[in-house]
């Protein structure tokens, strides 16, 4: 009988967490999807972003996440890299490395923000600029992204790693070619973490690639991202409610787009080094 | 491998701060401050740069006291104060605009259709807690104030001469149309919000309606023509003499060329 | 390494930076003033932070105690309960929730819930519709890591137990979950980070009122909110107040990340 109670409690709660979703998913198609259209992806905002479409927003927003992308992996790569292989396991020096990653991993996006602004903003003189936003979500997502990756490969059995050592393999040709694609569903999971995170991130945003909604000529220009976008127009601009809902409907397709190629990425590339 | 992406992204981040230093920055015009003048200099900002080929506008939000302080830190060439300038504000020059009212509005379910000044401050200090006691249901009042840092706030508090530590709230929201939301969704609530954006709403179909205040009904006409006793004036400041492009955004921004620029925005043009 | 040193310099770059931020309040006895029951009226100059410290703690308690449960039922349910394509089907609504930005989330709550908990208990938007909300948002990586922590249980020990004769609920209850016991905790800490740190989302739906949260239903000012709502203008003791209240988070998060650490080795070694 227990058991049967168990199973319903089970099958219950899976089904209340998809009746959420259904309800909150399709509540944003309802009210967003009488705007979207191809000239809402492809054309300038006008009237405040009531009428027009999001083009520069998302250019805004593929720049803030490139910059981003391209300070975390290597630095992030390089980190978890020396701390799976080159530290002792177990040692003090590590652990704390591991802690702190892990304080840092947890501390809040907006506190990330208020760095941002401090350091690159005004202590660089780098204004309110895509640049600014992307270094800013960069620190941001490093943490978890080292962790994410050095988990992974301290996953990987060391007997590989021994194999490679009596195969003369020098210690960089086994990472390259064994053990980090072995490693790859965490790096997938790493990027995805990552993306995700950056992707979905206004507070920060707001303070440090601002609010200009116009395509930016350099990096060094203002760009508005999109979730910055949405909360503008859901928030601040009268009547911007429509055009927000479509916003959001764009904001998660590119998510869950990016989080598949993430997926994809790493587990057709790296691992195919290996042989299955 | 990795060394040279780290290369790559080194001399990007150089060549990207070498394009900063060769921006001569005489042709950009930075404007910070209030998030309600926002949307509209955004707007006079895009038509300025049609007009002026090679001109940037570039705004930036923060609120009121953001605008005031970079304009005369120089962080901004003109700030944006969605209010008149207080007596320690001397030093800057103030250029209305354009005029916007706050109204109190309330869910439109809720019967009553007016309240006194002497009211609507027993209300937000927490001394009348139930619409019953102003001639409603018998409902609880859930009271919306805005958050501090927000001129539409200073300007409430300084109308019915209130300390913000008064204030009784059961909600605080940001920006208007969380206001809106707010109030539109609760049947007890009671919020102030810029008369523009509600009429505009409140028409879309919106769950709420203005009341009058001092027996003026509360409306866009009313603001213009002065008879609306909470009304304020929405400000680009300057420190001394703004440079001449700033100056001729002022005056492009002051002419009766965007008048309709102002009425899309739901605000008021000024009397010229 | 180069790559790993310029690492860790960014991490520490971010604490001191914060720190020095922070310095005109901490020093001079700000401290007391930082943390007595004040109240919060920056344009007066009152910077006490406790009652959102403590709004911040019961939003993150209560999004704990409904995200475990929930979102390690979903773990069992894909990895146990499901037939393979309803698994496949409810992993995609997994992703897809994880998929969804904070401000949407907030946007909902405030149109949707906030409405709704409204009628039933005005004014709707406070410490309850906050962990609604934020449970909904980390039950995704509550549920994918307990699932990947499940997954890592060894086939052998699941063998031994139906050799045993044990039925499903034994399996998974005394079996599996406890031999992924440090894998769930550490991803249901991670969520909980996560859920410290949300600030879109709580800002839109909780009310931000500065006050204790002494009802569930109360609208409280959790710290991230309070940052976002007034970083835009804060200057001079202001800015550092809003700088310290980030420390203070910060804080909070290593107390957990420390705790986590500590259950994780206990739960290896044990």
């Amino acid at each position: 009988m227990a058991d049967r109670m168990f199973t319903v409690l089970i099958w219950a709660a899976a089904l209340l967490v998809s009746a959420a979703f259904v309800w909150l998913l399709g509540d944003l198609v309802w009210r967003g999807v009488d705007r979207l259209s191809f000239s809402f992806l492809f054309s300038e905002p006008l009237n405040a972003g009531r009428e027009g479409g999001i083009a520069p927003i998302l250019i805004s927003t593929l720049l803030i996440l490139s910059v981003a992308l391209a300070t975390a992996i290597p630095l992030g790569l390089g980190a978890a890299v020396w701390l799976a292989e080159y530290t002792r396991r177990g040692g003090i020096f590590g652990q704390t490395v591991r802690l702190s990653l892990d304080v840092l991993a947890g501390v809040p996006s907006i506190v990330f923000g208020l760095f941002g602004y401090a350091f690159f903003c005004s202590y660089l003189n780098m204004g309110f600029s895509i640049l600014s936003g992307g270094l800013t979500l960069g620190c941001m997502i490093l943490p978890i992204f080292i962790r994410t990756i050095e988990v992974g490969l301290s996953a990987v059995s060391d007997d590989w790693r021994r194999g490679a050592q009596a195969l003369g393999m020098t210690r960089a040709a086994a990472l390259r070619h064994i053990l980090i694609p072995s490693a790859a569903p965490a790096l997938g999971a790493g990027l995805l973490l990552g993306i995700g995170r950056a992707t979905a991130e206004t507070a920060a945003l707001i303070f440090t690639s601002g609010y200009v909604d116009r395509t930016p000529e350099s990096l060094l220009d203002s760009g508005r991202a999109l979730a910055v976008h949405i909360y503008e127009l859901s928030m601040n601009v009268t009547g911007g409610d429509q055009a927000a809902y479509a916003s959001a409907l764009v904001l998660i397709v590119l998510i869950i787009a990016m989080n598949a190629g993430a997926l994809a990425f790493t587990d057709r590339w790296l691992s195919r080094r290996i042989t299955p | 491998m990795k060394q040279s992406r780290l290369g790559k992204v080194v001399a990007l981040i150089g060549l990207a701060m070498l394009s900063a230093v060769s921006e001569a920055g005489s042709d950009r015009l930075e404007l910070t401050g209030s998030s309600t003048i926002a949307p509209l200099a955004l707007v006079i900002g895009k038509r300025f740069e049609k007009q002026n080929p090679g001109v940037r506008v570039d705004v930036q939000t923060g609120g009121s006291s953001r605008g005031v302080a970079d304009a005369r830190s120089g962080l901004a060439d003109i700030g944006m104060a969605s209010r008149a300038l207080k007596t320690v504000e001397q030093d800057l020059t103030p250029y209305t605009i354009a005029l916007d009212g706050v109204s109190i509005i309330i869910n439109r379910a809720n019967p009553v259709t007016g309240l006194s000044d002497e009211q609507i401050k027993a209300v937000y200090t927490g001394r009348i807690t139930n619409w019953k006691e102003v001639g409603g249901k018998d409902l609880p009042i859930t009271v919306v104030n805005k958050a501090e840092g927000h001129s539409t706030l200073e300007l409430f508090l300084h109308h019915f001469g209130l300390k913000n530590s008064a204030i009784k709230p059961q909600v605080i929201i940001g920006d208007n149309e969380q206001g809106i939301k707010t109030v539109a969704g609760n049947r007890g609530a009671i919020g102030y919000v810029s008369i523009g954006t509600a009429e505009y709403d409140a028409k879309q179909g919106a769950a709420i309606k203005l009341l009058p205040m001092a027996g003026v009904a509360a409306s866009v006409r009313n603001v213009r023509n002065g008879s609306f006793p909470l009304s304020r004036p929405l400000n680009l400041v300057t420190k001394g003499r703004p440079s001449a492009l700033a100056q001729r955004f002022i005056d492009f921004a002051r002419s009766n060329a965007i008048d309709d620029l102002i009425q899309s925005q739901y605000f008021v043009p000024p009397q010229r | 390494m180069l790559l790993a040193t310029t690492a860790a310099l960014i991490l520490l770059l971010v604490l001191a930076f914060l720190l020095l931020e922070a310095w005109p309040v901490l020093s001079g006895g700000g401290w007391g003033r930082f943390l007595s029951g004040e109240g919060w009226y920056p344009l007066e100059g009152r910077f006490g932070v406790l009652p959102m410290v403590w709004a911040t703690l019961a939003v993150a308690l209560g999004t704990i105690i409904l995200a475990a449960p929930l979102g390690l039922a979903g773990a069992i349910f894909e990895r146990f309960f499901a037939p393979a394509p309803i698994a496949k089907a409810y992993r995609m609504v997994l992703a897809l929730l994880a998929g969804i930005p904070s401000v949407v989330y907030g946007l909902w709550g405030l149109t949707v819930l906030v409405p709704l908990i409204a009628l039933w208990h005005p004014p709707g938007a406070g410490l309850f519709t906050a962990i609604v909300i934020l449970t909904l948002m980390i039950l995704p990586t509550v549920a994918l890591t307990s699932a990947s922590a499940l997954q890592g249980v060894p086939a052998s020990l699941l063998h031994g137990a139906a050799a045993l004769g044990m039925n499903r609920k034994g399996v998974v209850i005394g079996v599996v979950v406890p031999a992924a016991r440090s894998g769930i905790i550490s991803g249901l800490l991670l969520a909980v980070a996560r859920a410290l740190g949300e600030t879109m989302a709580v800002l839109m739906v909780a009310g931000n009122v500065v006050q204790y949260p002494t009802g569930l239903f109360d609208p409280v000012r959790v710290l991230t909110a309070n940052i976002a709502l007034e970083m835009g203008y804060a200057t001079g003791d202001h800015r550092a107040g809003l700088f310290a209240s980030g420390l203070m988070l910060t804080v909070m998060v290593l107390v957990l990340a420390w705790f986590s650490a500590r259950l994780a080795r206990d739960g290896r070694d044990g």
